[in-house]
């Protein structure tokens, strides 16, 4: 079996002849008319933590829900640890969710709800609430065994439903949107603890996001979905440094995105190119440059105060406007201000101006 | 008068009555609370109250008059083979005609909450609330005709050559009778049929309100479809149905009309009310009687708690 191209970044995590955990065979998912799912095709390695990224509607939850047997394809084929799945219920494969809401049952305590999945194990009861205790132990919240999941917090209850989702070990753990109703600062503080204990538990994690700040944070890789496809697939740094699409360039951070008349005078080429804001750098006119860049004479439009950065607008004589991002290590915020309506030169490295079409 | 409220102009008295209130939350709703409070307190609770009292008066065997002292012979007089044969008929049917509603709803209100298309609910829904546009007198005796010896039904035995089976259920010790109509199985037909709206209804609710989430964890952590149900739907949606039941449970243990007309002629709790109020006078009596649905309700709801058919809520 040769791997598809876009298997190649995961090579580095693969050792052997390993199955992958998950595979998609131009799989595709329609409702009616809408394409869902449009010919997806990829694989997840055993033990990775891979993201599925892109905005509302565009694929990634139906994907989701394919593994897990909640949904069937309509055509193509899915494979878990090298089985084909159709036609095999949800409760027969070994793969368990995570959902957005929890769904944590509430008529059950806290173990109860941990020690679920282990009762269609044929786990005698002593041993079931003893491996459920050992979960909570792991989530941290040995003390609310007894407790309802009505008494609990949202970061909580979020513990609990993935303790629940891993106290029987499942080859594959999905998760769907699982921090997005938690505050910032909890987010960001799962965001750690989930990848901790992915690589303790070494189970393959299946992480559906439209936050793509949360995928580069914790995945492996990243499939970027968009209108039911896969636009890109690879790990955080080459989706973010090599953007295969137009698409994948400005939902992955932001990027400015030059084309036509502008490209062509920056490149000699009318082929898209991105720029990342924090790539560029602002000097004053007429400043000395290395060879090596591309530079480009502009004037200040607009500057936003970010807090850690000050964001530039600037105008190109084309018209063409250009987003800047430099790290605020002014003594005085108003010196960024004061940069308003003042002409300025930028400049790049020539690698950073990413042609858009193809993989580089 | 400050500038801010004189471009208004002098206020209307509807607009001093409005501020007035405004600024009086508590008067307000004292307003809006009274007359319900009012009627339920006085008209309500006041008559039950009066019932509760009048239980414990008795009635003079001769004079045929109400003895205003307090005894508590008229409740032993329950306990009479006669009365206390009443009691548990009533109670009996009451739960047996409870299950079975509880039976027959449960899959039509979970179709109705799970699978069914909008459309299909919406005409559900008018399929379940019909027989309720139509008199209640009017249903019971269409069953009476549909029940009777020469009804449609013997002659649908008769047709597809079951008579046999129609004579052996009719052969049936005590439920059994001359004709459907006149015997126990009848009237717990009918029963079933006039209250099973009642129990549809809540229970369709409680279902619709289990998250489709919660059904799909179970099964995605390996439970097979009846143990979802056994596990996580019928615990979550056992409010609706405890709801329903209520309905079934206390209107089988109300119930003068039906066992009237279809049945074996022996009494049931209301009945036997409505006798002892009525014609033969003795209000104490039936002030007795019916106090028992409601002790037989509390104690049935006490047992349901007990057994956590509300922790789910």
């Amino acid at each position: 079996m040769s791997p598809p191209r876009a298997f190649v970044g995961a090579s580095m995590t693969q050792t052997g002849p390993v199955l992958p955990a998950v595979r998609f065979a131009s799989v595709s998912r329609d409702f009616g008319v809408v394409k869902a799912v449009d010919d997806v095709s990829f694989e997840i390695a055993d033990g990775e933590f891979f993201a599925m990224l892109g905005p509302s509607g565009s694929g990634k939850t139906t994907c989701l829900r394919l593994v897990a047997g909640f949904d069937q394809p309509t055509a193509g084929e899915v494979f878990i640890l090298g089985e084909p799945v159709a036609g095999v219920p949800p409760y027969e494969r070994d793969v368990h969710t995570v959902f957005q809401d929890y769904a944590l049952f509430p008529h059950m305590s806290v173990a109860d709800n941990v020690a679920y999945g282990l009762i269609f194990r044929g786990v005698a009861k002593a041993e079931r609430r003893r491996r459920a205790g050992e979960m909570l132990e792991m989530v941290k919240l040995a003390g609310r065994a007894d407790a309802r999941p009505s008494q609990l917090s949202g970061g909580q209850r979020q513990r609990v439903a993935l303790a629940r989702a891993l106290v029987d070990h499942p080859k594959v753990l999905l998760l769907d949107e699982p921090l997005g109703a938690l505050d910032l600062k909890l987010r960001e503080q799962m965001q750690v603890e989930l990848k901790a204990i992915q690589r303790q538990v070494g189970i393959t994690f299946v992480y559906v996001t439209h936050d793509q700040q949360e995928a580069l944070t914790m995945a492996d890789r990243i499939a970027v979905f968009n209108e039911g496809r896969v636009e890109q697939i690879g790990t955080p740094a080459e989706i973010y440094e090599r953007p295969a699409s137009a698409f994948v360039a400005g939902f992955v951070g932001t990027s400015n995105i030059l084309s036509g008349d502008a490209a062509f005078g920056l490149t000699g080429s009318p082929e898209p190119i991105a720029i990342r804001p924090e790539k560029i750098e602002l000097l004053a006119p007429g400043a000395s440059v290395g060879d090596d860049r591309v530079v480009v004479e502009g004037t200040v439009a607009g500057v936003d105060f970010l807090g850690a950065l000050v964001r530039y607008a600037v105008v190109l004589p084309g018209g063409v406007e250009l987003s800047v991002v430099e790290q605020n290590r002014l003594g005085d915020p108003a010196q960024a201000l004061a940069r308003q309506g003042r002409a300025v030169r930028l400049a790049w490295q020539r690698a950073h101006a990413r042609p858009l079409k193809g993989l580089a | 008068m400050t500038a801010a409220t004189a471009s208004l102009g002098p206020p209307s008295l509807a607009r001093r009555a409005s501020t007035a209130l405004y600024r009086r939350p508590v008067l307000a709703l004292a307003l809006l609370l009274m007359p319900p409070v009012l009627w339920l307190g006085i008209v309500y609770l006041g008559s039950l109250f009066a019932l509760l009292v009048q239980s414990f008066f008795s009635i003079d065997p001769f004079s045929g008059l109400v003895v205003h002292s307090f005894t508590l012979a008229t409740y032993g007089e329950l306990f009479t083979p006669a009365n206390l044969d009443i009691i548990i008929r009533t109670t009996v049917m009451a739960a047996v005609v409870t299950l079975t509603t509880g039976a027959i709803a449960f899959p039509i209100a979970y179709y109705m909450a799970r699978y069914a298309s909008p459309r299909t609910k919406a005409l559900f829904y008018l399929g379940v609330m019909l027989p309720l546009w139509s008199s209640y007198l009017v249903r019971v005796y269409a069953w009476k005709l549909i029940l009777a010896k020469e009804g449609i039904l013997t002659w649908l035995f008769g047709e597809a050559g079951l008579t046999w089976l129609l004579d052996g259920i009719l052969a049936l010790p005590v439920v059994g009778g001359p004709s459907l109509s006149v015997s126990y199985i009848g009237t717990y037909v009918v029963f079933v049929y006039i209250w099973l709206p009642y129990m549809i209804l809540p229970i369709e609710a409680a279902v619709e309100r289990v998250p489709i989430s919660m059904i799909e964890a179970s099964g995605d952590l390996g439970a097979p479809p009846g143990a979802t149900f056994r596990r996580v739907i019928l615990p979550l949606a056992f409010p609706g149905v405890v709801a329903g039941s209520i309905f079934t449970f206390s209107l089988t243990l109300g119930d003068y009309i039906i066992p009237g007309i279809i049945g074996a002629s022996k009494f049931f709790i209301g009945q036997a009310v409505y006798q002892h109020q009525g014609t033969a006078g003795n209000i104490p009596l039936a002030a007795a009687f019916s106090v028992v649905p409601i002790l037989v309700m509390a104690g049935y709801l006490s047992l349901a708690r007990r057994l956590g058919a509300f922790d789910a809520l």
